[in-house]
């Protein structure tokens, strides 16, 4: 006769294999202005920026049920605040990313009072005309160039280094850092408590809410912490391209439809959708962007596909058929391999 | 004097706003269901009329005898091919795949029509005006808020006195009940896709002769139309009426302060609203 043991785990396997492999990727990235052309660490760059916003839409929209159409608004905010914290403020461009974080914070806090109040679909539209009135406002400030924009002066940009190949590899230090912390923050915020809290909320709102987790507040967190980071990446982003204007940085395609698409595509609610997703979308771009407006039609078309044929992205695929997990957020019950005899 | 005429012109401006909201009220009404795509499905309507008034050479308004069938059956294809697969408990599908619709919409008609901004010649209609009171009024916009006028009385005797919208209100309430009465709910929401695009062909095809239009402006009608909506309140179609002109009106007010203020002052007013009566200003149902 077997006594079962069962056992309660979290990491698998496969969960430290991936470990093992993603810190070995890590090195080689941090290692990348040695390997790579300037070409390339750019588009890595690009690539780590888009990796971050993607994740953090993916935290809002896939775990706290916050469909927005407007995180445009953050990441012109960021860079915006970049621009004028260094120009006006004469402050150090690492030290004006970090303030437009905070800002950020500060502002999407009435912001959410406010949106909060639409549900759904209406709050999706509700985000987007807020960005809407954070591109219009900027536009009329003409001390940044009004609805033209302006560029980063030259003596703030040889601040950050002193010749322009240790200014990029900087700057990409720079977007691997904070996806890196994007990415480990989202993990860590989910094996927490509140971040239990945010997966029930994700699963069965009612079912949360019967169980005494006050939803609002959870929701209200995510939106908060989401947009300080967004505006953070936005700083970054714009730190990068070095000119900045109200249509670039409120551009609802490049920062929402974008990233939407790169989250749809790989696979919402799970940490490891957005990664393959933004890995996949390069991919297109690189290969398909010569086609230009065809591209995105393909790109709207497989996005729609997948939402009705694959609602769980490409990820979800993969889990369910392997029962794969890379970064280990969930509780996996397991039988014991050793018996006791009688 | 400038200010009456700015109120009066804004009052004009919310008749094509309202438009542009009736139909994406219209299927909120029925089955939920906010579709991103409405203010891109809005300019391909006032492509379709461009296209029509080019190729059989006809007057804008004799163009709309083509352009609502056309937008009509692309609503109820769209519905019963794509749409009724994404309804359900779930908000994220009906959102992303209505998102990536507008992807679609507005790059079709970017490689179709180039991002060349686009205009419908009406004529004598588009400076046609009368005076009123010492106020010039343009006659298109009196039209464009008269049609308004005839088309939201039109769903509302729809909504209220046919058949049709009486299977409208079945599924609204309980679809599961409708069902069981003998309603497909996927053919009735088909038809509301239909009349609500039939509506927005109207929507297009005024803007189209009133305003330059080009493939990227979509977005901007959706925002006008959602604002409208919510100022209104819920499933209100009179009240929808009444949020396009508060809307109109807090626009050409703004942009008389100051030229650059005229989209901030309409979304701020809305935002004003949403903070004080987040239900809107006439509300119904509940969202």
């Amino acid at each position: 006769m077997t006594n079962h043991n069962w056992q309660i785990i979290r990491s698998t396997n496969a969960s430290k294999a991936a470990a093992i492999l993603g810190a070995i990727i890590v090195l080689i990235l941090i290692a990348a202005p040695l390997w790579a052309g300037r070409g390339d660490l750019r588009l890595i760059g690009e690539l780590l920026l888009y990796l971050s916003l993607a994740s953090l839409w993916n935290l809002m929209a896939g775990y706290a049920g916050l469909v927005s159409v407007g995180q445009q608004a953050y990441v012109g905010f960021g860079g915006y605040i970049l621009f004028a914290l260094t120009i006006f403020g004469g402050l150090h461009p690492l030290l004006a990313i970090a303030i437009a974080g905070l800002l950020a914070a500060a502002i999407s806090i009435p912001v959410a009072a406010l949106i909060f109040r639409l549900r759904g679909a209406y709050f999706a539209i509700g985000t987007w005309v807020v960005a809407e009135v954070f591109r219009l406002v900027f536009a009329q400030v003409s001390a940044l160039g009004g609805g033209s924009g302006s560029s980063l002066p030259v003596a703030i940009v040889k601040s950050i280094a002193a010749n322009r190949s240790g200014r990029e590899a900087l700057s990409y230090w720079l977007a691997l850092g904070s996806a890196i912390a994007v990415v480990t923050f989202i993990y860590v915020f989910l094996r927490s408590k509140r971040g239990l809290a945010l997966t029930a909320i994700r699963d069965n709102e009612l079912a949360a809410s019967s169980l005494g987790i006050d939803i609002w507040r959870t929701k209200f967190f995510v939106y908060v912490v989401v947009s300080a980071l967004t505006a953070i990446i936005g700083a970054l982003i714009f730190l990068q391209k070095l000119r900045i204007s109200p249509d670039a940085a409120f551009s609802v395609n490049d920062w929402t439809a974008f990233v939407i698409f790169i989250v749809v595509i790989g696979g919402i609610g799970t940490i490891e959708g957005p990664i393959i997703g933004t890995l996949l979308f390069f991919v297109l771009r690189e290969t398909l962007a010569d086609l230009g407006t065809i591209y995105l039609l393909v790109l709207g078309f497989i996005a729609i596909v997948i939402m009705l044929k694959a609602p769980k992205g490409i990820w979800g695929l993969i889990k369910d058929r392997f029962d794969l997990q890379l970064f280990p957020v969930n509780y996996r019950v397991r039988r014991s391999t050793h018996f006791e005899g009688s | 004097m400038d200010w009456v005429n700015s109120i009066v012109q804004g009052i004009l401006l919310g008749g094509l706003y309202a438009l542009f909201a009736a139909g994406l009220s219209l299927i909120f009404g029925v089955m939920r269901l906010v579709n991103i795509a409405h203010g891109d499905l809005i300019v391909l309507a006032a492509y379709l009329g461009l296209t029509t008034t080019i190729v059989l050479g006809l007057h804008p308004l004799a163009a709309l005898m083509l352009v609502v069938p056309i937008m009509a059956a692309i609503g109820y294809t769209l519905q019963r091919g794509v749409l009724n697969q994404t309804l359900g408990e779930d908000i994220l599908p009906p959102l992303l795949v209505t998102f990536g619709l507008s992807v679609i919409i507005q790059n079709a008609l970017l490689e179709t029509y180039s991002a060349d901004p686009q205009k419908m010649n009406a004529g004598g209609l588009e400076t046609a005006s009368i005076d009123i009171a010492g106020l010039s009024l343009g006659v298109l916009p009196l039209l464009t808020f008269a049609v308004a006028i005839v088309v939201i009385a039109g769903l509302q005797w729809i909504f209220y006195r046919t058949a049709l919208g009486r299977a409208f209100r079945a599924v609204s309430d309980n679809q599961d009940i409708a069902q069981l009465m003998g309603l497909n709910k996927r053919h009735i929401f088909g038809l509301a896709m239909a009349l609500s695009l039939a509506v927005t062909a109207i929507a297009g095809v005024f803007l189209g002769i009133r305003t330059s239009f080009d493939p990227s402006i979509g977005g901007g009608r959706l925002i006008f139309g959602f604002e409208a909506v919510i100022i209104g309140g819920l499933g209100n179609l009179w009240g929808t009426l009444a949020g396009g002109v508060i809307l109109g009106v807090a626009q050409t007010v703004g942009a008389k302060i100051n030229p650059g203020w005229q989209l901030l002052a309409g979304h701020l007013v809305f935002l004003t609203i949403l903070a004080f009566r987040p239900n809107g200003l006439f509300p119904k149902v509940d969202g």
